[in-house]
C-alpha cells in the first residue's frame, strides 16, 4: 500500500533561511563584489540583480582528505590498446586521468570560481547598507513604483471601512422597491375587494374573513422583505494608479583636475547615484547631464566622467556657468525638476570663490530643486567651502553641503530632501 | 481494446496510483521486501531545497546548505545541469521524491527504481539495518532542528554555526566504523540528553582534576596513556571527553555526528544500491511491457533514459568521470542472475556456490550481506570485467610512467577485482586518523595521529580542519603523521612546533 501525496503547494523557499546565512557569512565578501559591480555600472543601470563571485578558498568547507601524490592503484573502464607490463607518460600536470584527480576530493574542482546571483533588491541594500540610510530611505528607494489610491466606483464586496452607506440605502431602497411590486399589486386589488364586499349591503362575513386573512398574508410577506440586505450593500472602490509622471533633470558636476583620485570618483558615484535613485523613484523620467572641470568645463558621456583623467588647476565657476547654460537652453521651463549634485575634493582657484557663490545664488537656485555639494577631503576647508557655507545659511532646504571622509556621511547631505519626501508621502 | 494503463505523455494521480499498484504486484511477485511507501509529488523548486539539505526533507539551518543552494539554484537556472528524476529517503515509510516536470514514463520508472529497488534495499541490507532506525529518522531530524533552534536563541547564532561548522569538518571522522551503534530514536535521544546534561553539570571530570594529590600517591608512576587505545571516531572522543565544552555543544557534537553515522552506509553501499534499484527498474518496467500494460513508445522513453543514465564513458572520454556506480552495479547483478540461469564453464570454476543456483535467492542474498567492497570482491566476474574493459594501473610517485599492472585477461582477473575493491574500502578512501594521546599532565594537548599508507600525504584543507578541531578541543592539537611506526612529520594548531 502506498501513499500518494502532491506537495507542490507546500511552501518551496525552504532554504531562504540558509541562504540568507550563506550572504550573511560572507557579507563582506558580497559587499566587495557589489561594489565592484556597481563600478563597472552605469549609475542609471540599477533595474537588475548581479552576478557575484566569491573565490572559492574563501567559502570551502575543508575536510580532512587525501592530497596529491603517493603511491596508487586504480581501475579505470574502456581499456583499448595496453597490455599488462605498458608503461604510459604520465601526463604533464593534473591531466584527466592522473591518478588521484578523478577522486572526489573538494581540491579536485580547480579554480572555478563559486558565483550566484542575488536579485536587484539585494543589490541595492548592499549598497544602502554602506551609506547608512535610515530604514524608510532605503523602503522607499527599493520600491520601484509609487502608486497614488483613487477613487473608482464602487464594489459589491469589501471591507467595513469603504462602506458607502448612501449608495447602499439607495440599493435597498431600489430592490425594496421592486421586490414588493407585485405584493402590493395584489394587496391592493385585494384592498379594493374587500372596500366592495364591504360597500355591499349584504355583506358576506365569509368572504370578508377570507379576504382579510389573504390581506393580512400579503401585508405579512411585504413586511418580510428586509429593509437592508446583503446585496445591498455597496463599498467605495478604490484603484491604484501611478503617480503622474513628471519630468527631472539631474546635473552631476564633477571636478576631474589631478588631485581627485579613482577613490574619491568612486565615492563620488554614490553620491550621484543615491540622487539617481531618489529621482528615479519619484519622477516617471530622469535624464542626467554629466559635467566635468577642470579649467574648462564641458558635458562629457557617463563613462568620460567617471574615468578619464585630467590636469591641471580648477575653477569651478566654468562648471557653474556651462550649468547654467544648459539649463537655460535645454531645461527650461516649469516642466523639468532640476537638481545637481556637486563633488570636488575642494580646490579652487582663490579668486574664483565668490563667482561660484554669485552664480550659484542668483542663477542656479531659483532654477533647481535641490543643491547638493560633498566635498571629499580630509583637508581644511578652502574658499569654496567658506563661499557656500553662506549659502547654506541663505537657502536651507534648497542647499546641502557635507564633508565626506566616508561613504556613511554622504547620506545626511541628502537628508533634507528625504524629509521633505517622507512628509510628503505621509501627508 | 487496449489495456494499457496510460498510452500519453501527461501523469495524473490517478495513473500514478494505478502504475503503483501494477508495479507493486510484481514486485511482490519477485519477493521484493519493502516498507510502506510515501509517494510525494513536488515542484522544481523543491526538489532544489531538497537538494541542499542533504536529501533529507528537514533538516537544522546552516550557511552550508545556503551554499549549496545557491549552487544548484544556478546550475539549474542556467541548464548546466538537470536534477535528479527522484530522491528517496531511507525511512519508515520510505519517502520518495517525484518531480512534477517528469512525463508519466518517468514517474514510473521512478517508482520502480526508487519505491521498489531502493526501497527494498533500505529495508534488506545489512548496513542499513545495523546503523540505521528508518523508523526514527524523520522525527530525529526534527530534534534536531529544533535542539539547534533552542540553542541558537539561547547562545546566539554565531556560538552554533561555529560548533557546527567545527563538527562538519570532522564529520567523515565522526563515524564508528567497526562498533555497532545502537539506533536513534528522537524520543529516547531527548530523554536522554537532559539526563545527561545535568549529570554532566554535575560532574567533575576526574581527568582535569588540579587539586594536588596526597603526598603519598606522587611517587612517580608510568605515564599513563589516555585515551588507552587509539579512537577512531574524533567526534564521538570530543563529545565525550574535550574539557571545556558546554553541554549544549556536547549536544550538537552528537548530533552532527549520529547524522554522520546515518548516511555511513550509504557512502559504502553506492554501487550495491543504485545498481540494485537499476536492476529493479529493468526488470519490474519489462515485466509491465510483458504483461502487455504499457505500449511501445513507453518503453523507448524508458530504454532512452535508462540507457543515459547506465552510460559508462571509457577513461579517455571527456565525460568520463570514474566509474559510474548505476552501470557497474547493474552489470553486476544482471551478470549474477545469468551466471544462475545460464553458467559457463568459466563462471561454474569462478562461482562454484552460486553457479546454476535460484536467481532470486542468490541476488536477495547478495543485497542483503555485503557492501561495496565485499560485493566487488565476492562477485564481480570475468565477464564483467570483460565488458567494462577494465585495466588497472599503478602509479609510483617517484616514477615519470605509470605502469598497467594488469588487464581484462586471465592473468588480469584477481587482480582487477582486488583493486577495484579497494578502491570502494572506504577505509583506503579516506585518511586514517586516530585519537592518539592526551597530555594530561602538561599542557593537555591532543595529539591525533595519521597513519599514513602508500605515501599518500593530506589533503591542502587540513590546517583548516586543525583549527576547527582545536576550537573544539581548547587546547593545543597536534596531528604526527606515521610512517611503519615512525613519526614523519606534525602538524600543529596554534602553529608552532610540539616539545620534544
Amino acid at each position: 500500500m502506498s501513499y500518494i501525496i502532491d506537495r507542490r503547494l507546500n511552501g518551496k523557499n525552504k532554504s531562504l533561511v540558509n541562504r540568507q546565512r550563506f550572504l550573511d557569512r560572507y557579507k563582506s565578501q558580497v559587499k566587495e563584489a557589489v561594489s565592484d559591480a556597481l563600478n563597472k555600472r552605469s549609475i542609471t543601470d540599477i533595474e537588475s540583480g548581479e552576478n557575484i563571485s566569491l573565490p572559492p578558498k574563501n567559502i570551502n568547507e575543508p575536510m580532512i582528505t587525501h592530497g596529491q601524490g603517493g603511491n596508487n592503484h586504480r581501475v579505470f573502464p574502456g581499456n583499448k590498446e595496453f597490455t599488462a607490463g605498458d608503461e604510459i607518460d604520465k601526463p604533464p600536470q593534473g591531466g584527466g586521468k592522473g591518478s588521484g584527480s578523478g577522486k572526489p576530493s573538494n581540491e579536485g574542482t580547480g579554480d572555478d570560481e563559486f558565483s550566484f546571483y542575488i536579485t536587484k533588491e539585494e543589490f541595492l541594500n548592499y549598497i544602502f547598507d554602506d551609506l547608512e540610510l535610515p530604514n524608510f530611505v532605503k523602503k522607499n528607494l527599493a520600491d520601484s513604483k509609487e502608486f497614488k489610491k483613487v477613487r473608482g466606483g464602487y464594489l459589491t464586496d469589501g471591507t467595513p471601512n469603504n462602506l458607502s452607506v448612501i449608495r447602499s440605502m439607495q440599493h435597498a431602497h431600489a430592490r425594496r422597491i421592486a421586490m414588493s411590486a407585485s405584493k402590493r399589486k395584489k394587496l391592493k386589488a385585494l384592498n379594493n375587494k374587500l372596500e366592495t364586499l364591504e360597500a355591499a349591503s349584504e355583506p358576506d362575513q365569509e368572504a370578508i374573513t377570507a379576504l382579510t386573512i389573504e390581506i393580512e398574508d400579503v401585508e405579512r410577506r411585504l413586511k418580510l422583505i428586509p429593509f437592508l440586505d446583503d446585496i445591498d450593500l455597496r463599498y467605495r472602490n478604490q484603484v491604484k494608479i501611478t503617480k503622474p509622471s513628471s519630468k527631472a533633470v539631474m546635473f552631476c558636476i564633477m571636478d576631474v583636475s589631478g588631485s581627485m583620485t579613482q577613490d574619491i570618483k568612486d565615492m563620488a558615484k554614490r553620491f550621484y547615484l543615491l540622487l539617481y535613485l531618489f529621482l528615479e523613484r519619484n519622477y516617471e523620467q530622469t535624464e542626467i547631464v554629466f559635467i566635468r572641470h577642470h579649467i574648462n568645463a564641458s558635458e562629457v558621456s557617463e563613462h568620460d566622467f567617471f574615468y578619464s583623467r585630467e590636469t591641471g588647476g580648477t575653477i569651478v565657476s566654468s562648471a557653474l556657468q556651462l550649468t547654467r547654460d544648459i539649463i537655460n537652453k535645454r531645461y527650461a521651463g516649469s516642466e523639468w525638476n532640476i537638481y545637481a549634485a556637486q563633488a570636488s575634493d575642494g580646490d579652487n582657484w582663490v579668486d574664483d570663490s565668490p563667482n561660484c557663490y554669485k552664480i550659484l545664488k542668483e542663477d542656479i537656485l531659483p532654477q533647481v530643486q535641490y543643491f547638493a555639494y560633498v566635498e571629499i577631503t580630509d583637508k581644511d576647508h578652502q574658499a569654496l567651502w567658506r563661499s557656500y557655507q553662506n549659502l547654506l545659511k541663505e537657502q536651507p532646504g534648497l542647499f546641502a553641503m557635507a564633508q565626506i571622509k566616508s561613504l556613511g556621511d554622504i547620506f545626511p547631505v541628502f537628508r533634507e530632501l528625504f524629509m521633505k519626501d517622507k512628509s510628503k508621502v505621509e501627508a | 481494446m487496449s489495456q494499457y494503463i496510460s498510452t500519453g505523455p501527461d501523469w495524473t494521480f490517478d495513473l500514478i496510483e494505478k502504475y503503483d499498484h501494477e508495479i507493486s504486484l510484481i514486485a511482490e511477485g519477485f519477493k521484493l521486501d519493502t516498507y510502506p511507501n510515501q509517494i510525494e509529488i513536488i515542484s522544481a523548486e523543491q526538489m532544489m531545497d531538497a537538494y541542499s539539505s542533504v536529501g533529507m526533507p528537514l533538516n537544522y539551518n546552516h550557511w552550508s546548505f545556503g551554499k549549496h543552494f545557491v549552487e544548484t539554484q544556478k546550475g539549474y537556472q542556467r541548464g548546466k545541469m538537470g536534477l535528479a528524476y527522484e530522491i528517496v529517503i531511507n525511512s519508515d515509510p520510505c519517502i520518495s521524491y517525484l518531480m512534477e516536470e517528469n512525463t508519466m514514463t518517468m514517474q514510473a520508472l521512478v517508482i520502480a527504481h526508487a519505491c521498489y529497488g531502493h526501497n527494498s534495499f533500505f529495508k534488506g541490507n545489512y548496513l542499513f539495518r545495523t546503523w540505521t532506525n528508518a523508523g526514527a529518522i524523520i522525527d530525529y531530524l526534527l530534534f534536531a532542528k529544533n535542539y539547534v533552534r533552542k540553542c541558537e536563541e539561547r547562545h546566539g547564532k554565531e556560538n552554533v554555526e561555529a560548533v557546527l561548522d567545527a563538527c562538519h569538518a570532522l564529520q567523515n571522522f565522526g563515524v564508528d566504523r567497526y562498533r555497532r551503534p545502537t539506533p536513534i530514536s528522537a524520543t529516547e535521544e531527548k530523554r536522554r540528553q537532559n539526563e545527561r546534561e545535568s549529570a554532566l553539570q554535575q560532574q567533575l571530570n576526574d581527568l582535569w582534576r588540579t587539586i594536588p594529590k596526597s603526598l603519598k600517591e606522587a611517587k612517580p608512576r608510568a605515564k599513563e596513556r589516555f585515551p588507552s587505545e587509539p579512537q577512531e571516531n574524533l567526534l564521538y572522543f570530543l563529545e565525550k571527553n574535550a574539557p571545556l565544552l558546554e553541554p549544549w555543544q556536547r549536544e550538537i557534537i552528537r548530533i552532527v555526528r549520529k547524522i554522520a553515522q546515518y548516511f555511513y552506509p550509504q557512502k559504502q553501499t553506492q554501487v550495491m544500491n543504485e545498481g540494485w534499484a537499476s536492476f529493479w527498474h529493468y526488470t519490474l518496467l519489462n515485466s509491465l511491457y510483458d504483461k502487455k500494460l504499457v505500449n511501445d513508445s513507453f518503453m523507448f522513453e524508458f530504454l532512452s533514459s535508462h540507457a543515459n543514465v547506465l552510460f559508462q564513458p571509457d577513461y579517455d572520454s571527456p565525460y568520463f568521470s570514474g566509474i559510474n556506480p548505476y552501470a557497474l552495479g547493474f552489470a553486476m547483478y544482471k551478470d549474477i542472475k545469468r551466471i544462475c540461469e545460464n553458467p559457463t564453464n568459466e563462471d561454474k570454476a569462478w562461482f562454484p556456490d552460486f553457479a546454476g543456483s535460484d536467481w532470486l535467492t542468490t541476488l536477495d542474498f547478495a543485497m542483503r550481506n555485503f557492501k561495496d567492497e565485499s560485493f566487488v570482491q565476492q562477485f564481480l566476474s570475468p565477464k564483467v570485467i570483460r565488458d567494462f574493459h577494465f585495466f588497472s594501473l599503478f602509479d609510483d610517485e617517484k616514477k615519470t610512467k605509470y605502469k598497467v599492472e594488469a588487464i581484462h585477461n586471465e592473468g588480469g582477473y584477481k587482480i582487477i577485482r582486488e583493486m577495484l575493491a579497494k578502491q570502494y574500502d572506504l577505509t583506503e578512501r579516506e585518511p586514517n586518523i586516530q585519537v592518539w594521546d592526551v597530555d594530561l599532565q602538561g599542557d593537555r594537548s591532543l595529539t591525533l595521529r595519521h597513519i599514513m599508507k602508500n605515501n599518500i600525504p593530506l589533503g591542502n584543507f587540513t590546517e583548516d580542519v586543525l583549527k576547527h578541531l582545536h576550537s573544539l578541543w581548547g587546547f593545543d592539537v597536534h596531528l604526527e603523521t606515521v610512517v611503519d611506526g615512525k613519526v614523519t612529520g606534525t602538524l600543529s594548531c596554534p602553529n608552532k612546533q610540539p616539545k620534544k
